[in-house]
């Protein structure tokens, strides 16, 4: 009992709880999404396998080069990206509102953590997520191709900025959602065309004034684009202006996830 | 005189426009077992979810252990372990990672918690689950692994809403056990609960709130005082063939050998057991009919509501 007592006196006497709170989501969604790695790290890289196969390959000997690279080099940095970007979305709004939907999220709620620690805990468990599939998509394409890299700096920046940018959208996504189909309407109907259309797979100087003007709306063009600079050299856009847009996107979507989290939205009464 | 909850004004609106608090104030003193007692939609669940942060209060003022939950909420929660009604924790994960999660989520480092853990999961017997999927556990453990949880940071002030609902006597017992156990060490305790003889058994302090509003506040000794009549029911030995008449007391026959007598405040019951046996009316057993708080609170809930 005396042993009790200590733990008790410590108990009252812990500081600020935010560092051990914050590694424990970490700890949570890391493990979370490593428990079902079939429906988590798998399927990417079955995907990925795929498109390399048919676009690559197949029609890739058809197109030739793009941009003075071979077509299957000329996508491997998008694919990269486009896993990036599903997975980092896909974890941090699946977790969340499955944390909702089971109630569990009051665990946090009720807790003395900020809702600071909250939200990097879940972005930071997208993040790792996207790194860890990042990484198997890139040596599924060495299978496939040689990838040297550029700018190693760009790469690394590219990734994270990109992932963490996806995590708090996806988080936004699982505030609001109340339905599970609310979790898949984004990425289904948002997110994969965007990426199409964003560059992975053809240059936008290939289209049409108008068209490749319009195509500049989409941020994922730039996260495309950067990456591809990083890996290969050559960019369809001003590589200054894609930092500048993701890393304004990125503080903007924090700010709005924090202003949800605060408010309660979608959480509290 | 400090208290563990203070409850000043407390006003919820929700945005449906029901007003589920309608400026309710409320003091628990440290140290208490403090019932919160009312109707389904009397409002228990909302105070409950105003004090730990999962219900945004319109209007009023709330201090849990002196702590304004406006200016220092963070203070506030380390003080308050909650047990809600429903279970909410990741049935996916196994019992003894929730505890170590919640145990972070205050700050507490694994290190530190598991021999915590260790404690209060063979406490409440569930130590052989540790490794088991939580929703593996059957009814009466998960609620006790709820308790378990609220506990892991050691709180000052306790909440329980409804914690021994759908568990079996044996097992209620054993957690008013437990959890005067924990008051006599001193953390405060808010009970809600359906089972009023639990309120009554436990409880020194009773507050019963209906549509939104607190109708009672006092202890349950005094409050139990203002029932006027309590109904006994007396095991006879032998069967009888008519009512005894017993001179100042209400008699009725309810079975050949179930007699019950109302006595009404201020009345002896010698009188009845003297009145019986000069008839040769053997009594092997008594009890009262109804539980006394649920009496009190069907008439005080059902003169307010009509």
């Amino acid at each position: 009992m005396s042993q009790l007592a200590n733990y008790e006196q410590t108990a009252k006497n812990f500081g600020n709880p935010n560092w051990v709170a914050y590694k424990t989501i970490v700890r949570t969604e890391i493990r979370r999404f490593a428990r079902i790695w079939v429906q988590t790290l798998i399927p990417p890289a079955i995907t990925m396998m795929l498109y390399f196969i048919i676009f690559g390959t197949l029609i890739g000997r058809r197109i030739g080069d793009m941009g003075g690279f071979d077509y299957m080099a000329y996508i491997v940095p998008g694919l990269i990206m486009m896993s990036v970007v599903t997975n980092s979305y896909t974890n941090v709004s699946s977790s969340f509102f499955g944390a909702k939907f089971g109630r569990f999220v009051e665990e946090m709620l009720v807790s003395p953590i900020s809702n600071q620690t909250i939200l990097l805990g879940y972005v930071t468990g997208g993040v790792a997520r996207a790194l860890l599939v990042a990484i198997i998509v890139t040596l599924v394409s060495l299978f496939f191709t040689r990838l040297l890299i550029h700018d190693i700096f760009a790469v690394i920046s590219i990734t994270i900025l990109t992932s963490v940018l996806f995590s708090l959208l996806g988080f936004i996504n699982g505030v609001y959602a109340t339905r599970f189909d609310d979790i898949s309407i984004i990425p289904t109907f948002v997110l994969t065309p965007l990426t199409y259309l964003g560059g992975v797979f053809f240059s936008i100087d290939l289209l049409p004034e108008f068209w490749a003007s319009v195509a500049q709306l989409n941020p994922i063009l730039y996260v495309v684009n950067a990456f591809r600079f990083g890996i290969l050299g050559i960019s369809d856009v001003s590589l200054v202006y894609a930092y500048g847009i993701l890393i304004s996107v990125t503080i903007l979507s924090y700010l709005v996830a924090l202003h949800l989290l605060s408010k309660g939205a979608g959480v509290r009464s | 005189m400090s208290y563990a909850l203070e409850i000043k004004g407390l006003k919820k609106t929700y945005d449906n426009g029901f007003e589920a608090l309608k400026g309710i104030d409320l003091a628990v003193e440290e140290g208490d077992f403090f019932a919160l007692l009312g109707p389904n939609g009397a409002g228990k669940s909302t105070t409950i979810g105003v004090l730990c942060s999962l219900v945004n209060k319109t209007a009023g003022q709330v201090h849990v252990m002196g702590y304004d939950i406006d200016t220092d909420f963070s203070m506030a929660k380390r003080r308050v372990g909650v047990v809600p009604q429903e279970f909410n924790f990741n049935q996916f994960e196994k019992t003894q990672n929730i505890l170590i999660n919640t145990a972070g989520y205050h700050g507490i480092p694994r290190a530190e918690a598991l021999p915590r853990i260790e404690h209060y999961l063979k406490r409440l017997g569930l130590w052989e689950k540790k490794d088991n999927p939580s929703r593996a556990l059957s009814g009466g453990m998960k609620r006790r692994l709820l308790i378990a949880r609220a506990l892991i940071h050691q709180p000052d002030l306790l909440i329980l809403d409804e914690p021994t609902a759908g568990v079996d006597i044996e097992l209620r017992r054993g957690m008013w056990d437990f959890l005067k156990e924990i008051n006599d060490q001193g953390t405060t305790i808010i009970l809600t609960t359906h089972y009023l003889e639990e309120a009554e058994a436990l409880c020194r302090n009773v507050s019963i709130i209906n549509n939104g509003e607190i109708i009672a506040n006092s202890s349950t000794r005094d409050l139990l005082a203002t029932l006027n009549t309590v109904t006994f029911v007396c095991d006879l030995a032998d069967p009888l063939t008519e009512v005894p008449i017993i001179e100042g007391y209400e008699c009725l026959l309810a079975s050949p050998q179930t007699l019950e007598v109302e006595v009404d405040q201020g009345q002896s019951l010698n009188a009845v057991f003297s009145a019986l046996s000069s008839r040769n009316v053997s009594v092997t057993s008594m009890r009262t009919k109804t539980n006394r708080l649920e009496e009190l609170f069907v008439t005080m809930t059902s003169g307010s509501n009509g």
